[in-house]
């Protein structure tokens, strides 16, 4: 049974006297209760627009958003400003990629945590103030009293990010959005918070939705993926089938692009020719033919249709059978 | 792994930044030691890695290393010369031969000046080629040797995409033809389908032109895939060195274990069955370092001797490592 489940989502951008721009064309997926789904793509592939639209946080102006995002019933996508401020920050949750420009550089930690516990859950200040000292400890915190007074420029970018996760779960939301979580992070820190993001997921059940560029990132924790370009999932699959015999160039070209601790080294690369900029309107065929290396005509005569059974893709001539990851040095330590 | 012919040695530098206090007068409180105590040296056609986490003076040691900030202490040998005693205008002249790459190529770019006026440059401040015509040939087989098209001559900076852009700043340096290259996070701005075609043509670079380079990057990966010898940084000082490969294999010191442990692999079947070393805390300040061994306060190894004594590198198993453990820990 899925928490959320997302159909042919659509954003288009407006603007007077330009063309309008497609950044997201007929996104589905879904999650359930304690599931982990990944949207995985490069930068204006339309991940973060995904996530922005189903928080509602798109300006209602020069945007038109199409498709459903039912949840409990309700179609997000449909509902009031009012009501969606209600979901927000109880039902739906939201982590960003840049703590520090996310958390209110004037008002103490404390303060901005307190706050969704007042705003959400009725909390009196006091109550709301202990609550806020165990979320801190919770996400790994140390010394939560003390942090709870200080400003966000006096903690460190993971500790930032631990206060934001803390805001973001303080009303054990049952769906969670994290955009880019751990990118403006080191990798020691990215560890230990996707070690919390995991564990937060498994005891509380919450739905969660993590968008990222890193391949790495999504091949521990996830369950499903869907790799996004240029607006249209091209391929969705559980994660070890799609590691293991990814069907659509573009996403083995993704990792085969991905210098890996444990390839042989000394091999060049195998980068995808070309940059994200050449495209081909999803309308008239494939997006990512002009830069795929086994275009045929087929490609570019119309919309590939997302087919198969749980693992999908959108491609007429998919690359079937091998895997693309280089022999693991690791494995035989 | 020390190659005989060394192009750049560092040997014991220091840079320290004042921590100052006072409205009129600037009293000096303390310092904020951003690189304590580096020795290292690249060999003529190499490549050396530097990882580490933010903070921990990756970027200062390479700025540092061919003067842009200068240092506290120590000396920086660059083909025999010593870099920190050189005068103001042999240092200029000598700057020709060492150049740089930056992370963001669109604020390391003027936006004002089309790709011709940045490259020429360059060549204008170090009297290279006689006349404009000469200096234009000389752009454009530059331009080539990186993969742009002549075009882009007369275009400007925010008319090219982010790895187009990054070319633009490798051919800057390469205008010049140096022989050190430093760049730091010369990929991390980067997509990851552009940032491998700019690591291969990295790599095509230096076979064709024998460039030695300095890497700094955060990334281990991208670092492993591009560089002969790794050096791995913490807070200020190099606590592992080893070529590449053995380094990755089998790294010595706990912290470059916890760091390599921490690095996702896109392979869930190795992702399941990995086992992470997870870090307690964050990067202690640089204006305070803990005593003995800096990386004690989150070492999972750390014993009283770590509190007393600081390691210093020495080799172990072919490695260089600064850890009063380390036979012990890699039994």
């Amino acid at each position: 049974m899925s928490l959320l489940d997302v159909q042919e989502l659509s954003v288009v951008f407006t603007q007077r006297g330009r063309e309008d721009v497609k950044a997201v064309d007929g996104v589905s997926f879904r999650v359930g209760a304690g599931e982990i789904v990944g949207v995985v793509g490069e930068s204006g592939c339309g991940k973060s627009v995904t996530a922005l639209a189903l928080m509602g946080l798109l300006p209602e102006k020069g945007v038109v958003v199409k498709g459903r995002a039912e949840f409990d019933g309700m179609d997000l996508l449909a509902l009031d400003q009012r009501t969606m401020r209600d979901l927000r920050g109880r039902e739906l949750g939201m982590i960003f990629q840049d703590p520090l420009s996310s958390l209110n550089p004037v008002v103490p930690i404390g303060k901005q945590v307190t706050e969704v516990l007042t705003r959400h859950r009725g909390m009196a200040n006091d109550v709301a103030t202990k609550e806020a000292e165990l979320l801190l400890d919770r996400v790994g915190i140390p010394d939560p009293r003390r942090r709870l007074k200080e400003y966000p420029h006096q903690l460190s970018g993971g500790m930032r990010q631990r206060a934001l996760i803390a805001m973001a779960v303080a009303c054990k939301p049952r769906v969670l959005i994290a955009d880019e979580p751990t990118t403006a992070l080191d990798v020691t820190i990215q560890a230990q918070i996707l070690e919390l993001l995991k564990e937060l997921v498994h005891e509380d059940g919450t739905a969660l939705i993590m968008i990222t560029h890193d391949l790495g990132v999504v091949a521990g924790l996830c369950d499903t993926i869907n790799v996004l370009y240029a607006g249209k999932v091209v391929e969705s699959a559980p994660r070890k089938p799609l590691f293991a015999t990814p069907n659509h160039p573009y996403t083995r070209g993704l990792l085969g692009s991905i210098p890996r601790l444990d390839s042989v080294r000394g091999e060049p690369l195998n980068p995808i020719p070309g940059s994200v900029r050449d495209l081909l309107p999803w309308a008239e065929g494939c997006a990512f033919a002009p830069r795929c290396e086994r275009v045929i005509e087929t490609c570019i005569e119309a919309t590939p249709e997302l087919l198969g059974g749980p693992h999908k893709y959108r491609c007429v001539n998919p690359v079937l059978g091998q895997s693309a990851g280089p022999e693991h040095l690791l494995e035989q330590e | 792994m020390t190659s005989n012919s060394s192009l750049v040695e560092v040997s014991d530098l220091k840079v320290y930044f004042p921590i100052t206090k006072g409205i009129i007068f600037d009293r000096v409180i303390g310092y904020v030691k951003a690189v304590d105590g580096v020795s290292f040296s690249i060999g003529q056609g190499q490549t050396y890695g530097l990882v580490g986490e933010s903070g921990c003076g990756k970027s200062t040691l390479g700025r540092a290393l061919i003067q842009l900030t200068p240092a506290t202490s120590g000396t920086v040998r660059f083909s025999g010369v010593d870099l920190t005693s050189l005068p103001r205008e042999q240092m200029r002249a000598q700057r020709r031969r060492m150049q740089m790459i930056f992370q963001d190529p669109m604020s390391s770019l003027d936006p004002r000046q089309n790709v011709e006026s940045i490259l020429s440059e360059g060549l204008k401040a170090h009297n290279i080629g006689a006349d404009r015509d000469e200096r234009r040939d000389l752009i454009s087989r530059t331009l080539d040797s990186v993969g742009l098209p002549q075009w882009a001559l007369s275009r400007y900076p925010h008319e090219f995409s982010g790895g187009q852009r990054q070319r633009i700043g490798l051919a800057r340096a390469l205008v010049l033809s140096p022989e050190l290259i430093v760049a730091d996070e010369p990929v991390s701005a980067l997509d990851v389908s552009i940032q491998a075609q700019v690591i291969n043509l990295l790599d095509e670079l230096q076979s064709q032109l024998g460039l030695t380079y300095l890497v700094i990057a955060h990334d281990l990966a991208v670092v492993r895939h591009i560089s002969d010898v790794v050096g791995v940084m913490y807070l200020g000082a190099l606590c592992e060195e080893a070529p590449s490969d053995d380094l990755y294999r089998k790294p010595l010191h706990p912290y470059t274990k916890a760091l390599m442990s921490a690095v996702p692999v896109p392979d869930p079947e190795l992702e399941d069955h990995r086992e992470r070393i997870l870090l307690k805390g964050d990067l202690p300040s640089p204006a305070n370092p803990p005593s003995g061994c800096r990386f004690r306060t989150r070492c999972p190894w750390a014993q009283e001797r770590c509190a007393q004594e600081r390691p210093e590198l020495r080799l172990v198993e072919g490695h260089k490592v600064a850890c009063h453990f380390a036979e012990e820990l890699s039994a």
